[in-house]
C-alpha cells in the first residue's frame, strides 16, 4: 500500500531535486542541457548583481524577521500565561493573521503602507503636514517593510507555541519562585524561558524556513520592487525559470534555496532526534 | 506591603495596555481594509484610507465580485473564487486519503523501511517549491496535463502528501496496537480494518487535517500561478492581477473588497473552528 506514496517521493520530491541540482552544474540556458560545467553557474549567478541583493536580503529580512517575530511571540505568550481576562479575545485577535494568504497580508500592508493613500496621508491629514514614512517606495528601506508583515502574520504562531509550553512548566517551579521571592519578569527572563531553549530553537527553526521559502508575501507586496530592491530568492528563481526563461541561473538559485533549507534543518533535525533518544 | 500592591497593580495595567496595543497592531490592517471597502469611489479617491465610510455601502463589494478587471478581462474575482472552488474540494479529499492511507500502513503494519520512508516524508516537508517546480511542469507536460484542472489537484496532492501522512502516522501510532490486532484476529483485512476501526476514531484528526489542507490550499499562489493554466487561475492569483493592475485609477475600494472575498474563506474557518485551526498550524508550519 505504501508503493504510490515511495514512488511519488522517490520521482517528485527527490528525483526532480536532484534533477535541478544537476542542471544547476551543466550549461544549461534556455532549455536544459546535459553538458557538464561544474560551478559555472553559480560564479555567474554570483556575479549577477539581482541575485546578490536577493541573496543579501534574504539574510537581512531573514535576521530581523526571526528577531522580532520571536520577541513579540515570546513576549504575548508570557503576557498571556499571567492569567488575564479575556485571553480568548486577545488569542483570536493574535492569531487570525496566520489563516490570511500572504498575497492579501502583503496587498493589505501595500496599501497601509503607502505614502500617497496609507499611513503617510493619514498622519499628514492631522496636521504634521511634513510627516514622511515612505520605506516602502525606497530601495534601500523597502526590504524592511516586508520585515512589518512577516512579523504581522506569523507572531501568532510563535505565541500558540511557547504558550504552550509556558503551560507545561512544573508547578512545583512556580511554588519554587514565589517562596524565593522572585518577581514574575525576572522568573520569566532568568528561569523559565532558559528551560523553553529547545522550543525557542524549534520556532527560529520554523522561521528561518519561512525566511528562505517566502515567495507570495514579497510578490503582492513589494513585486521585488522599486527595481529589485527588495528581491528574495524565492521570486528570482520563478522569474528566472518561467519569465526569462534561464533554467541554468533559476536551478542555480534554486540549490542555493535547498542548500540555505538543509543548513537549516539537518543541524535540527541531528540534534532534535539525539535528544529525544537519550 | 500596600507598596508592594501597589506595584502589582501598575504591573496588572501595564499588562493589559501592552496586549492592548499589540492587538490594535494585529488588527488595524484588517479593519482598515474592511473600512475601505465600503467606500464609494470618490471617497477612496480624497480621503485617506485610514477615515472611516461616510455612507458605508457594499457597492464595492458587488463590483469586486462581478465586474473587477484584470487588464481588459472583467470578470470579477466570483470566476477566481469557483474556480478555487474546483481545485479545493478534489484536492483536500484526495489528499486526506492519501496522507491517512500511508499514515496508517507505517504505524500499523510492519512495513520494511518504515523507519526511512518517514525520514524521506520528513525531509520531503522541507524541500522548497522553487527547488522542484521545473522537472514537475516538465513531467505533467510530458503526460500531457500540464495546466490543467487534474493538473493541479496533481500538485497539491503531491505536495500535501509529506505533511498528510506524518501528520496521520503521529496520530495512529498513538492508537493502542491490540485494536488493529484483535480486527485481524476476527479475519479483516488492510482495507477493512482501516474503513471500520481506524477511520472511525479518526475524527479529530481528520478535522484537523482538513482545515490544514483547506486553508494551505486556498491560500496557495505560486502553484496556482504555474500549474492551474489560464482557465482555472485560483482566487489569490486573480486578487493579485486585479490589484496590481496600474492601467487607470486604482479603485482602491473594489481591490479591498476582493482581498477581503479571498480572505473570507480561511478567516470563517478560523473563526468557527478554533483550537482545531490552532492545531492544524503548528502540525503544518514546515509545509511549503
Amino acid at each position: 500500500m505504501l508503493a504510490p506514496t515511495v514512488l511519488v517521493m522517490l520521482v517528485c520530491f527527490y528525483g526532480s531535486a536532484l534533477w535541478t541540482v544537476y542542471i544547476s552544474m551543466t550549461r544549461s540556458f534556455l532549455l536544459p542541457t546535459y553538458i557538464f560545467a561544474g560551478g559555472a553557474q553559480y560564479q555567474r549567478l554570483f556575479h549577477t548583481p539581482r541575485w546578490q541583493v536577493a541573496y543579501g536580503n534574504m539574510f537581512l529580512f531573514g535576521a530581523l524577521d526571526i528577531v522580532g517575530t520571536l520577541f513579540l511571540g515570546t513576549l504575548l505568550a508570557v503576557l498571556l500565561d499571567r492569567r488575564v481576562r479575556f485571553e480568548g479575545v486577545f488569542r483570536t485577535i493574535m492569531l487570525y493573521p496566520l489563516s490570511i494568504s500572504f498575497i492579501v497580508t502583503g496587498l493589505t500592508w501595500q496599501w497601509v503602507l503607502s505614502p500617497t493613500i496609507g499611513f503617510e496621508h493619514f498622519v499628514r491629514g492631522l496636521g504634521w503636514t511634513n510627516f514622511v514614512f515612505d520605506w516602502i517606495t525606497r530601495p534601500d528601506r523597502a526590504i524592511y517593510t516586508l520585515v512589518f508583515a512577516g512579523i504581522w502574520h506569523q507572531s501568532g504562531l510563535i505565541m500558540a507555541i511557547m504558550l504552550a509550553g509556558l503551560r507545561g512548566v512544573d508547578r512545583e517551579i512556580w511554588r519554587a519562585i514565589r517562596v524565593e521571592g522572585i518577581p514574575a519578569w525576572r522568573a520569566y527572563i532568568n528561569i523559565v524561558l532558559p528551560m523553553l531553549r529547545p522550543l525557542m530553537v524549534t520556532c527560529i527553526v520554523l522561521i528561518a524556513i519561512a525566511v528562505v521559502k517566502s515567495y507570495d508575501l514579497v510578490v503582492a507586496m513589494t513585486n521585488g520592487g522599486p527595481g529589485f530592491a527588495s528581491d528574495l530568492p524565492g521570486k528570482f528563481v520563478v522569474d528566472f525559470e518561467f519569465e526569462r526563461a534561464n533554467i541554468g541561473q533559476a536551478s542555480a538559485a534554486a540549490t542555493v534555496m535547498l542548500g540555505s533549507v538543509l543548513a537549516i534543518v539537518a543541524p535540527y533535525l541531528y540534534f532534535e532526534l539525539a535528544r529525544t533518544n537519550r | 506591603m500596600r507598596g508592594v500592591n501597589r506595584q502589582a497593580r501598575i504591573g496588572r495595567i501595564g499588562l493589559y495596555l501592552l496586549l492592548i496595543w499589540t492587538c490594535l497592531f494585529f488588527s488595524i490592517p484588517l479593519l482598515v481594509v474592511i473600512a475601505t471597502s465600503l467606500k464609494t469611489s470618490d471617497e477612496v479617491r480624497t480621503f485617506s484610507i485610514f477615515s472611516l465610510p461616510s455612507a458605508p455601502g457594499f457597492a464595492a463589494w458587488v463590483k469586486a465580485w462581478y465586474s473587477a478587471c484584470t487588464g481588459l478581462n472583467c470578470g470579477g474575482v466570483h470566476v477566481g473564487f469557483w474556480n478555487s472552488v474546483r481545485i479545493l474540494i478534489p484536492s483536500v479529499i484526495i489528499s486526506i486519503f492519501a496522507g491517512s492511507v500511508t499514515g496508517y500502513a507505517l504505524s500499523h503494519w510492519r512495513v520494511r523501511g518504515a523507519n526511512i520512508i518517514m525520514l524521506f516524508l520528513l525531509l520531503g516537508a522541507f524541500i522548497p517549491y522553487q527547488v522542484i517546480l521545473y522537472p514537475l511542469v516538465k513531467m505533467f507536460s510530458t503526460v500531457g496535463i500540464y495546466s490543467t484542472l487534474p493538473c493541479i489537484i496533481a500538485v497539491h496532492v503531491l505536495f500535501g502528501l509529506p505533511v498528510m501522512s506524518l501528520l496521520f502516522r503521529n496520530f495512529y501510532a498513538g492508537l493502542p496496537e491490540e485494536l488493529v490486532k484483535a480486527a485481524r484476529i476476527d479475519g479483516a483485512g488492510f482495507w477493512r480494518i482501516f474503513a471500520w476501526v481506524m477511520l472511525p476514531m479518526s475524527v479529530n484528526i481528520l478535522i484537523v487535517a482538513t482545515i490544514l489542507q483547506t486553508t494551505g490550499i486556498w491560500n496557495d499562489y505560486l502553484l496556482g500561478l504555474i500549474f492551474a493554466g489560464r482557465d482555472n487561475i485560483p482566487m489569490t492569483v486573480q486578487l493579485n492581477a486585479i490589484s496590481t493592475t496600474s492601467t487607470g485609477v486604482i479603485e482602491y475600494n473594489v481591490n479591498t473588497a476582493a482581498a477581503l472575498l479571498t480572505a473570507l474563506p480561511p478567516l470563517l474557518i478560523y473563526f468557527f473552528s478554533g483550537r482545531y485551526f490552532v492545531r492544524g498550524i503548528t502540525a503544518g508550519a514546515v509545509k511549503g
